[in-house]
């Protein structure tokens, strides 16, 4: 890694920290209050060019691995949870179709044109009524058709579907294929309708606008992501949404614990010589805060050491049991950790800690890290890794 | 019975394929047959008790299950392995 590349990572980070400061956390009541996409948040990222952090630096993207996309995700996510969690989104849509479809003309222009060149937003529609939330399962099939392609899916949820430029969508590989043997598809802007069919009133995350839609989409062949989704769920789509999920959770258990460390200054400056009594709370939530973010970043850190020196031998680690087992150990911790940490944050704050007026507020933080544990329920998780122990022998 | 016919014969308990076992070529791809991961789960497990072996976790990945010719030859290196 030279000078330059790492310089320029930080800076990375740090921009997006501005943006947080000054855009982000500007907006972030009124995106919760009125339920609106943070389109100030998006249209700063995209000035910066920042929307193109995880395309490789050959398409003329920042090459970000897997570390410094969490802390960008972290940084965002201080200042607004929902605003952190749609960037999260988007970068796992664009590693699913760099690590996917990089070999694929139509795909290596999209990376470079749409993605770098324009920083376009991609939202995805995984979700499908009828598969009861097992994102491995399609119901709705493409069909192609010597040089045309068409897809329809009933969505029970599209994040930011109607603010994004492209929906990346699962889908069956045929119309006779099983409901497991699935593909991506790639629809850019003008190639798909999407109608919505629900609300999205919802506790928290409430800027991340995701209600059901129904998708009608229809292109060319091209537009198939090649492989198979099995492939790249198990290789890309899982470890960058748990590691990034878990790293934007821990950026809203952070900024909470950040209110609750300026309310116990706030008391220790009124009275020098005496050690606030919630201090000792702080000390010891900030023990959780570490490990929380220690979990994360251990997570990115191996993945980016894996795919860096050998990324064929990643690919076999990262479809193995094992790899599968610490992603659900993640996700189960850090969703899990994210709202004990608000609620610890709350409990040292105090009362204008449950005010929504205050500069100590952490009702947003709170209902927001509620979504966590069901953001793919830890029940469907837990439950999958119990499985997988029935044969697992080293863990 | 060889070790392909048990393996049917499990996969045709287990697997919940979305096809029938018997018009499954060896070399067939049985993810696209509609095995899930959950599925693979209690192939193995029967796999495991049936031939008295146990799979070493680094052969815990899809490619090892992926059809009745790749989990006959990692059956047949662990029962090889044992003997």
């Amino acid at each position: 890694m030279n000078r330059h590349a790492s310089s320029d990572r930080a800076d990375l980070v740090a921009r997006t920290a501005t943006i947080a400061t000054e855009v982000a956390a500007r907006h972030a009541n009124d995106v919760d209050r009125d339920a609106r996409f943070p389109s100030e948040s998006f249209a700063a990222l995209r000035e910066a060019r920042l929307l193109s952090a995880a395309v490789p630096r050959g398409f003329g993207g920042q090459g970000a691995g897997m570390l410094e996309l969490g802390n960008q995700c972290a940084a965002l996510a201080q200042g607004c949870s929902s605003s952190g969690m749609v960037l999260a989104m988007h970068h796992i849509q664009v590693a699913c179709i760099a690590r996917h479809g990089s070999d694929s003309p139509y795909f290596q222009k999209y990376l470079r044109e749409n993605l770098v060149e324009r920083q376009e937003l991609i939202a995805s529609i995984t979700s499908e009524n009828g598969t009861f939330g097992d994102t491995r399962s399609s119901i709705c099939a493409v069909e192609v058709d010597g040089d045309a392609m068409k897809l329809d899916k009933d969505a029970t949820t599209v994040s930011y579907g109607a603010h994004a430029d492209a929906q990346l969508v699962t889908c069956r590989r045929a119309a006779d294929a099983a409901n497991s043997d699935q593909v991506l598809v790639l629809f850019p802007k003008g190639s798909y309708t999407l109608e919505q069919t629900g609300t999205w009133d919802t506790l928290g995350m409430r800027g991340t606008c995701s209600p059901g839609a129904r998708f009608s989409g229809h292109g060319k062949p091209e537009q198939v992501v090649p492989g198979s989704f099995a492939d790249s769920s198990a290789e890309t789509m899982v470890p960058y949404s748990h590691i990034l999920w878990s790293a934007l959770w821990t950026g809203i258990a952070t900024d909470a614990l950040g209110r609750a460390a300026a309310c116990v200054r706030g008391a220790a400056r009124r009275k020098p010589g005496s050690v606030p009594p919630n201090a000792a709370d702080l000390a010891r939530a900030y023990v959780d805060l570490q490990t929380m973010r220690n979990n994360w970043q251990a997570c990115a850190m191996e993945f980016d050491a894996m795919t860096a020196t050998d990324d064929a031998a990643a690919r076999e680690t990262l479809g193995s049991m094992n790899w599968a087992l610490k992603m659900n150990q993640l996700k189960m911790a850090c969703s899990e950790a994210a709202p004990r940490l608000c609620h610890q944050a709350l409990q040292i704050i105090g009362i204008l800690g449950y005010k929504n007026d205050t500069p100590f507020s952490v009702g947003r933080h709170y209902r927001d890290v509620l979504s966590a544990a069901l953001m793919v329920s830890n029940g469907r998780i837990a439950g999958k890794s119990a499985s997988m122990l029935l044969v697992v022998k080293e863990v | 019975m060889g070790n392909e016919s048990k393996i049917r014969a499990i996969l045709k308990e287990h697997g919940r394929l979305a096809k029938d076992v018997d018009t499954l070529d060896d070399n067939a791809d049985l993810y696209q047959a509609g095995m899930t991961s959950h599925a693979s789960v209690n192939v193995m497990l029967a796999l495991e008790g049936e031939f008295d072996v146990e799979f070493p976790d680094e052969m815990l990945k899809r490619s090892s299950f992926e059809s009745i010719a790749a989990i006959a030859s990692v059956v047949d290196s662990l029962t090889a392995a044992s003997a």
